[in-house]
């Protein structure tokens, strides 16, 4: 009872506290609100949530309603936890055309769709600063593609998806000069730089990307993006700013227009076209990395050339449509028909019409010319505008009610509002400034309602402090009434951006649990204690190693020399589910390893130092994981010690004192 | 005044909801499977899990010696001699006059339910304090085994 008096002083401590913020908490959460998060003991959630983790590189995945945090998938970033672009398997992942780059920031994520519905196979990502694009197999939730875009800066207008996943689009954020001239003035903006948006066609069948052409575009900044759907099917919608084409102090300089662009372009239509047309070819060179989970080995390829299309060429096939103030969400609505676009200093929400936009282009309603791109005039496309919905719209998602959820970044709430009459339905307050929303499945024909999601850029009160960094908030409402309930607010990794959800049943069934030995075709896989060995190719040294509960094979090694290059192989015999070992040597420098069972893994190790080194499992893996260990003899360069290695102190069948005692 | 009955009323509600919902456990519900809790021990010779019949050859199966031989080097001899002597378990010499065919197939396809309900495996575990891994073998694969230890122990 006192506790309940405690909680309750609390809850009103705090109520009491946020009374000055607007709209304060405690007007928003009601009694229920804990029975809808919680989620028993042994139970499961009811969908999965994949948020990007901004500038952590990686992506987060959390359970709905519990928020609870899954699993951080790395993708762009080195993850010493496991080892992911420290082992020799993965670190051909994090190459491009600049190197080896262990970081990038990762902003915006799309399920795989097939008819317009999640169909819970992968996962795309992007990579903002270095431009690429990342696959996430989601039987495995393992990065398993990672391909680089040249000629784009700033990959921030990526991947988004069409209905059956036929191209992931990428749309450059800054405009630079293209490869072939890239030594200019910035000052010759205009004339010299341009945009680009990158077409990826996905095979249908193993996911695998490949990028047959580039559009070569005005050059705006590229912001978001959405393929169209049902009716508007072979389209996109691009929002864009800076049509000024300013090359300094954007902030200002890049608001100057009343209105800047949304771009529709049929892809269909280019897809065609640069089928029947060669294109220019320029001297781009881009990295192609795969994951292959047969070999546990990731590959590096290095491609030159990239075919280009210069927009003016592809006549009626992109447009332009004016739009209020720099626009940043461009949304299609699951019907297909409406195409909603957050100005982000805009008063109004302006929603085109897609069977509005083609009599527009039929009717030849153009104003006039840029670029060479007609523009189509902003009533002839337009459907309504959503008046004084807040302030700052950015994003906009949808139920499965034909409603919409637009995010107001600068008044900080959800605006929930109809979208055939284009009336505020509700409007509940975030903590703080949210960028992203999402609805579970709100990027689909069918979106599955039930939750929204806020990403908020900031945090400020809203937990126990952590110093000045704190970790970002997000808030779960409930939206299966009219009205939104705040359901929970939850800590994040890196930076959320945008985030999509899938009901878990889609993905739950199909997990892989381990990789089965058998079919492991690692080069330098040990199959078998009997296989472990060490063989010295002049000064590199290789390691072929088991592991088991609770022994390394071999777990003693002499014979290693100063200058030597030592791999350590590590194949996990285990066949188990949730059976990894870890795996790390003293003074290494790299992380672990953690092996997943039935895979191989390389630590390579460059000893520093003559002397006897130990080697451990980190993961605790049984009751004598504390024993899981070994020792390597690291002696002079040119040293008469022999390389040997072995186990125990049976090396044959018979019986041996050590295991009789 | 009211506001704070409002709030303990609902939290009542929710505690009691989840214990209510907390106190049926033993229903088979998803996630739930792993390590549960020791049912009444089961005591046949054959111990828990699909194999209650097994025939043997009079003769070995020189074919089914090879493919058991295999899978001992790739998943048991980590852990198995071929000796009486203990590894990590124990060793397999006899053990096909220990056991009968059908435990040592359910021990190896049905790890975790011999462990929690057979009473030999669970001696076993107490003695060699590892918990034996389910290393994926099929029924086959188990069979194929069983002869190779068969033709280990001299039969």
């Amino acid at each position: 009872m006192k506790n309940y008096i405690n909680y309750v002083a609390a809850t009103l401590a705090i109520a009491t506290l946020t009374q000055c913020k607007p709209k304060s908490a405690s007007q928003v959460v009601t009694g229920d609100a804990a029975s809808k998060v919680y989620v028993a003991p042994g139970k499961y959630d009811e969908v999965y949530n994949f948020v990007s983790g901004g500038f952590s590189g990686q992506l987060a995945v959390y359970g709905l309603p519990s928020a609870r945090l899954l699993r951080v998938i790395p993708v762009f970033s080195q993850n010493p936890e496991n080892g992911w672009g420290y082992s020799e398997e993965t670190k051909p992942m994090l190459n491009t055309s600049h190197g080896f780059i262990p970081w990038d920031d990762l902003h915006h994520v799309a399920l795989s769709q097939t008819a317009g519905l999640d169909d819970g196979r992968w996962v795309f990502v992007n990579g903002n600063n270095t431009p690429r694009v990342a696959r996430i197999d989601l039987k495995t939730f393992r990065t398993a593609e990672i391909i680089e875009l040249p000629n784009s800066s700033g990959n921030h207008s990526s991947p988004f998806l069409t209905e059956n996943s036929e191209y992931v689009i990428a749309g450059t954020r800054f405009s630079t000069p293209l490869d072939g001239n890239n030594d200019v003035a910035i000052s010759s903006y205009k004339e010299n730089f341009k945009g680009t948006i990158s077409f990826i066609k996905v095979d249908p069948t193993s996911g695998n990307m490949s990028v047959p052409f580039q559009v070569v575009m005005p050059p705006f900044n590229f912001d978001l993006s959405r393929a169209g759907k049902g009716p508007s099917h072979d389209w996109f919608f691009f929002s864009c700013y800076n049509t000024e084409q300013a090359n300094t102090l954007l902030e200002v300089n890049a608001s100057q227009r009343d209105k800047d662009f949304v771009v529709a372009i049929n892809w269909k239509k280019i897809e065609e076209y640069a089928k029947a047309n060669k294109g220019r070819v320029t001297t781009s060179k881009y990295a192609h990395n795969v994951y292959d989970d047969k070999t546990h080995s990731a590959t590096s390829t290095i491609s030159e050339g990239i075919v280009q299309f210069d927009a003016a060429e592809l006549k009626d096939m992109i447009y332009l449509i004016p739009c209020p103030k720099s626009p940043h969400g461009c949304d299609t609505d699951p019907t297909g028909e409406y195409i909603v676009a957050g100005g982000k200093l805009a008063a109004t929400i302006p929603v085109f019409s897609f069977s509005k936009i083609l009599k527009a282009i039929e009717g030849k309603q153009f104003d006039t010319e840029f670029a060479g791109l007609p523009v189509i005039k902003y009533e002839a496309a337009l459907y309504g505008e959503v008046p004084k919905p807040g302030l700052g719209p950015l994003h906009t998602e949808f139920d499965d009610k034909g409603n919409a959820y637009t995010s107001m970044f600068v008044s900080s709430e959800v605006v929930k509002w109809n979208i055939k009459d284009l009336k505020v339905i509700d409007r509940k307050p975030t903590f703080y400034s949210l960028g992203h929303l999402m609805v579970v499945g709100g990027g689909t024909a069918h979106p599955y309602g039930k939750y929204l999601v806020a990403y908020n850029k900031i945090t400020k009160d809203r937990y126990l402090p952590t110093g000045p960094e704190l970790s970002q908030s997000a808030q779960l409402f409930d939206i299966s009434g009219e009205k939104m309930e705040m359901l929970s607010d939850f800590p994040t990794i890196g930076e959320p951006h945008y985030a999509q959800a899938i009901e878990a049943s889609k993905i739950k069934d199909g997990q892989v649990r381990f990789f089965k030995i058998e079919d492991n075709k690692h080069q330098y896989a040990t199959k078998g204690e009997k296989e472990s060995k060490v063989v010295r190719t002049g000064n590199r040294i290789d390691v072929y190693a088991t592991c088991i509960r609770s022994h390394f094979s071999p777990d003693n090694i002499e014979g290693i020399q100063l200058g030597d290059e030592v791999y350590f192989h590590v194949t996990n015999l285990e066949q188990d589910w949730d059976v990894p070992h870890g795996f790390a040597i003293k003074g290494a420098n790299a992380a672990e390893l953690l092996v997943m069972p039935g895979e191989t893994s390389t630590l390579k190790w460059t000893p520093d130092r003559i002397g006897v080194i130990p080697f451990y499992c980190t993961d605790f893996c049984s009751a004598l994981h504390q024993e899981m260990q070994g020792y390597m003899r690291v002696s002079p360069k040119g040293s008469s010690v022999k390389l040997v290695w072995s186990l125990g102190d049976f090396s044959s069948d018979a019986p041996a004192a050590a295991a009789t005692k | 005044m009211k506001k704070q009955n409002i709030f303990l009323l609902s939290l009542t509600a929710i505690l009691s909801s989840a214990i209510i919902l907390t106190s049926c456990g033993g229903s088979s519900t998803e996630g739930a499977k792993t390590d549960s809790v020791a049912t009444a021990p089961a005591a046949s010779p054959n111990g828990v899990g699909e194999f209650t019949h097994v025939e043997l050859s009079a003769t070995l199966n020189e074919d089914m010696i090879t493919k058991g031989k295999g899978i001992f080097e790739l998943k048991c001899s980590a852990c198995h001699k071929l000796t009486d002597a203990k590894l990590v378990g124990p060793g397999w010499a006899g053990v096909t006059k220990r056991r009968t065919p059908e435990w040592i197939m359910n021990m190896t396809t049905n790890t975790e339910a011999m462990l929690n309900q057979d009473p030999e495996a669970q001696k076993l575990l107490e003695l060699c304090l590892v918990r034996m891994p389910n290393q994926g073998l099929n029924g086959e694969d188990a069979r194929n085994v069983v002869e190779f230890m068969r033709k280990n122990d001299g039969q």
